[in-house]
């Protein structure tokens, strides 16, 4: 099922004027700021599809980089966060695309600042609803209404027991898990999805494990 | 996993099962499916029954959106309506002028409640707050009205779509239409089964109804559609409860609107390259309010 509550239909109490490319792309925004853990200093925006060519509009723009500045789908700063942003220091640029993505609705997202650089496809799906569907290279499904754990690790044996492990000792349930690798042996992508929300304790002992290189969170 | 409906049989069946309205099955599917409880489900709901009044309230006292395009036109209707010359009826002129300061809110990007989404936001609020004063609802009843949209929108959802870009403003203002209808049935004593045949009516009557924005804005036809949508939701639930029924069965319908969806070209599909859009007026339009760096596909750098 694509959608599971009854308030993706009836709801989000947003600022229009559209649910997919307003809303759902304020929240592509605001998951990108999340993982990557704190304010860009720069952002590249490339959209494609029914976004690029009617983002204007619709405020697709404004959306996105209020979501980048942490605004939700009914913050009414969607409305000024151009100038919002240009007033923290943070550039921006967008980039109307001409190639044709899987879902007309799509937009990828490279932020970064001195520490470091992340890239972000997001799909808004319709209803205010959206989906990470490739975070820095990595294939994957993420929809965002549910606390998600993304940890990036080697590829070695035993690495996703122990992280499965150390989630059931919390008493917490796997709503979703996907695991990706770019080459056997190399980098890989553990990305869950739990009913309950992520506590620090069990982001610190999942930092511990070995093997493991970074782990970010995604809070509902 | 735990699931009491995913098609609108399964829903009557359940609803008539249990002896219970389809609101009902609605709450006790989401307790299911997002383990919350019960008080915060109905209070969520009720947080956005608020947020849809005002939005009504907002629209009839008149706005306008930055464009220009849209505006206005809730307040003619009510204007009209106490000239006592309406021809069509009091309650739906005004389900109808409702439906339109919702979505003129909307296009002014105001707050508003997306019911299923933005573009077709004005027909479950403009229908409820009509209805409300003919029927004399409790607060309960009119929060469960949104519970029966939701429960046939989330039908749709999930086995068709719910976006214009994805499948036309049928799936948009047609399915918040159909929505609505089932949900009048319900507040006006109509049974679970009614609710199901009204929502078919209206969404066959919404078929092949496509996307295809002005200047890819919000706005024309999208406030109008609002506005017939709210006009055929009542007429669906009339001809519901006199006991008019679908040949169709619904969940047929709805992979009706899903495989029409399908098959439209993408410039019916909310591209703004096609239908009304693609008009001579809707290109000068498009030209006047964004000018020709739209056209050039210019990159935006700030």
């Amino acid at each position: 099922m694509k959608y599971r509550s009854v308030f993706e239909i009836i709801g989000p109490v947003m600022i229009g004027p559209s649910s997919s490319h307003t809303a759902g792309a304020a929240r592509i925004g605001l998951v990108a700021r999340d993982l990557f853990g704190r304010q860009p200093d720069w952002a590249r925006i490339h959209l494609y599809g029914s976004f690029a060519e009617t983002y204007k509009g619709h405020g697709t723009d404004v959306a996105i980089i209020g979501g980048l500045l942490g605004y939700d789908t009914f913050d009414e700063r969607i409305r000024t966060a151009f100038d919002d942003a240009e007033e923290l220091g943070m550039s921006f640029e967008f980039i109307a695309e001409e190639e044709e993505a899987d879902h007309p609705n799509t937009a990828k997202l490279v932020i970064g600042d001195d520490e470091g650089v992340m890239e972000l496809v997001g799909i808004s799906i319709g209803g205010g609803t959206m989906e990470v569907v490739e975070l820095n290279g990595f294939t994957l499904r993420l929809s965002g209404h549910f606390p998600a754990l993304l940890v990036v690790h080697d590829d070695r044996a035993g690495v996703i027991a122990n992280v499965s492990n150390a989630i059931a000792a919390q008493d917490m349930n796997i709503a979703h898990m996907e695991v990706g690798r770019k080459e056997k042996g190399k980098m890989a992508l553990m990305v869950i999805e739990v009913d309950q929300v992520v506590t620090d304790e069990l982001i610190e002992q999942l930092r511990a494990l070995p093997n493991v290189t970074q782990v970010s969170t995604l809070a509902n | 996993m735990d699931i009491l409906f995913s098609t609108v049989k399964e829903l009557v069946e359940v609803a008539e099962k249990e002896q219970q309205p389809i609101s009902e099955i609605m709450i006790r599917q989401e307790m299911l499916l997002t383990r919350r409880s019960r008080e915060e489900i109905f209070a969520q709901m009720e947080n956005n029954l608020a947020v849809m009044e005002s939005s009504v309230e907002e629209g009839l006292k008149g706005v306008h959106s930055k464009s220009g395009l849209t505006g206005g036109d809730a307040v003619l209707i009510q204007e009209y309506m106490k000239t006592g010359k309406a021809l069509s009826g009091e309650l739906l002129l005004d389900a109808v002028s409702k439906a339109v300061a919702t979505n003129e809110v909307n296009a002014a990007m105001g707050m508003i409640c997306a019911t299923p989404t933005a573009g077709a936001a004005g027909i479950v609020p403009g229908t409820l707050f009509a209805v409300k004063n003919k029927l004399n609802p409790t607060h309960e009843q009119m929060v469960n009205y949104l519970f029966t949209t939701g429960a046939f929108g989330f039908i749709v959802a999930n086995n068709a779509s719910i976006s214009g870009a994805a499948g036309g403003c049928q799936a948009e203002t047609g399915s918040a239409a159909s929505m609505a209808a089932a949900a009048i049935v319900e507040m006006a004593g109509g049974t679970p089964q009614q609710s199901a045949e009204a929502f078919s009516i209206v969404m066959k009557n919404m078929l092949g109804l496509v996307c295809d924005p002005v200047a890819g804005l919000v706005e024309v036809p999208c406030v109008k559609r609002n506005a017939m949508g709210a006009a055929k939701a009542l007429v669906g639930a009339d001809m519901a409860l006199a006991g008019v029924v679908s040949v169709i069965p619904t969940d047929e319908v709805i992979e009706a609107m899903h495989k029409i969806g399908q098959s439209m070209p993408s410039a019916l599909r909310e591209t703004a390259k096609g239908g009304l859009a693609a008009t001579p007026t809707g290109k000068a339009l498009e030209a006047e309010i964004f000018g020709k760096d739209k056209e050039a596909r210019d990159t935006v750098t700030k």
